[in-house]
């Protein structure tokens, strides 16, 4: 499978098997995008035939025949059309050790942030229910006995809002660390906040124990604020702007992010992002929202047009400022295409109810974050001895990118890696069938970070 | 080759052997929470 895109004034075709992104003139575009339409291989003399005869009027001869030429090299060389031969890793899953775990330490939350999907925090339990150190603890028992020979342990520390229970944290870190020396292994711990209980000591010790922050910003302060607001109203942006800067300068711009959303309500959210870039931050996130399509924030299909437009411009912009010496990340756009992950990584998924898993405050095991509170995908509890649900396992266990219909005929499986899962399942009611909107909007930031990819390598 | 410029190797193709160790990060614990990019991990097996 290869696909041909054109973006600006480039044309860029990525051979999805290999891997390998070129960058051409129009001719050859045109030329493998006639092999496409026409199913043909460029070895075969019919095609050679057939195509000098469909491009005449446009092209020189000798030059079809040139260009021709070079892509039959990179087809022989398995550069273009590549082979599929992955399907033998898919059954990597079965009995995978589980190694990651989102503890949901505080279902409290400081803020009301109107899209939550945490539904203020709350999620679909008690108001405001917090963990225990004792539950906290129980996790990290879990995840060691569980996590077989891996050795890095990750441990997201996430709400609610984690802050308001930050005791909690900072005992669970401690126990960690002792099981850490016992069992031979390496915790990595992240944490994710709206930054509002942020002050230097919990700057401080997170910078000493923790590999990443997640910092929550919207971008602009009237998007910020009219999302991002207290139980009175208030806006958070004026509190947290400052404090997330000291944060990011802490951690020398590195290993942390700012993280927003972006709803219907600001689709120019490009300007959201060089915003946050102007005040200084170097890693940057913007995300979709994902929330009932009913809300008049909700992203539609409609949107689409103009979301891309967005992305087309940040990611004009993006390159531009790396040129110009100061550029920023953007979480999307990154792609390493040499030293990126394994085939077996990218075409697994996310990982979630197999090695990744997350732990609401009563001690309640869910597939990951986005499942917390929805009985259905209970898979058990910390407070028992039952065990996981093994069924349930077993359903995402079977998730790749070769078990979902869409995802098998698509040019950015090995990017994407299979869509969420959550957004499948409770969006579509099939972990199988992943979310169109969320798709389109993935297919479109691949082509935006190779895009990127072939302006930054130009002379 | 002069009309066509190739970025980098082939180097899904080469990943296939040494990989699958499981060591590096799960993508949803990085940034986003909410989608499922692969492509911008990092590896950590010994290469
Ligand atoms: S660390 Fe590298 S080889 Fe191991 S699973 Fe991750 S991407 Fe694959
Ligand atoms: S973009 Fe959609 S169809 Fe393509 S791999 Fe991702 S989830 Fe599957
Ligand atoms: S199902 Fe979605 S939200 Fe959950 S871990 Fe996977 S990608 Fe992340």
């Amino acid at each position: 499978m290869v696909h041909i895109f054109k973006m600006f004034d480039k044309y860029i075709a990525l051979d999805v098997n290999s891997g390998c992104v070129h960058v051409m003139d129009k001719l050859c575009y045109d030329i493998i995008n006639f092999m496409n339409v026409k199913n043909f291989a460029p070895t075969s003399s019919e095609a050679r035939f057939k195509l000098i005869d469909d491009l005449k009027y446009d092209y020189d001869r000798t030059e079809i025949g040139e260009a021709l030429d070079d892509i039959t090299e990179l087809y022989n060389d398995g550069l273009l059309w590549s082979k599929d031969d992955f399907k033998v890793a898919t059954d990597l899953k079965k009995n995978s050790p589980i190694k990651a775990m989102c503890l949901h330490v505080s279902h409290d939350c400081n803020l009301r942030c109107k899209y939550c999907f945490a539904d203020e925090g709350k999620y679909h339990s008690e108001k405001g229910e917090l963990m225990t150190a004792e539950t906290g603890k129980k996790a990290m028992d879990f995840l060691v006995k569980n996590s077989g020979k891996r050795k890095n342990l990750e441990v997201d520390f996430f709400g609610g809002e984690p802050l308001l229970n930050f005791d909690v944290v900072k005992e669970v870190v401690e126990y960690a660390r002792e099981l850490e020396k016992k069992y031979d292994k390496n915790f990595r711990f992240t944490i994710t906040t709206n930054g509002i209980l942020l002050d230097d000591d919990k700057i401080d010790y997170i910078n000493n124990n923790m590999g990443n922050i997640v910092l929550s910003i919207d971008g602009r302060k009237e998007v910020n604020d009219r999302m991002r607001y207290r139980a009175d109203g208030s806006g958070s942006y004026d509190r947290i702007v400052p404090l997330f800067q000291k944060v990011a300068e802490s951690r020398n711009q590195d290993k942390y992010y700012v993280r927003g959303t972006f709803t219907r309500q600001n689709l120019d959210f490009s300007e959201d992002v060089i915003h946050l870039a102007d005040l200084g931050f170097e890693q940057i996130s913007i995300e979709p929202v994902v929330c009932d399509e009913e809300t008049d924030y909700s992203l539609r299909e409609e949107d689409l047009p103009k979301i891309f437009e967005e992305y087309e411009k940040l990611v004009k912009e993006y390159v531009k400022r790396i040129k110009e010496g100061n550029g920023f990340n953007f979480f999307h756009f990154m792609v390493d295409l040499e030293e990126g992950p394994c085939i077996i990584k990218r075409l697994s998924g996310c990982g979630c109810g197999c090695e990744y898993l997350a732990v609401a405050p009563n001690g309640d095991v869910y597939p990951c974050h986005q499942f917390v509170g929805h009985e259905e995908y209970k898979m058990g509890s910390l407070h028992d001895d039952k065990g996981l649900n093994q069924e349930l396992r077993s359903g995402f266990e079977q998730c790749n990118v070769y078990t979902k219909p869409k995802c098998k005929d698509c040019f950015a499986k090995f990017f994407c890696s299979g869509g969420c899962v959550a957004n499948a399942s409770l969006i579509n009611g099939d972990m199988k069938e992943p979310h169109k909107l969320s798709c389109e909007m993935m297919k479109k930031r691949v082509e935006c970070s190779l895009y990127a990819k072939a302006a930054l390598a130009e002379d | 080759m002069k009309r066509i410029k190739t970025l980098n190797s082939a180097s899904l193709k080469e990943s296939a052997c040494k990989g699958g160790c499981g060591e590096c990060q799960t993508s949803c614990q990085s940034a986003c929470k909410t989608s499922c990019t692969v492509a911008n991990q990092k590896c950590e097996s010994n290469k």
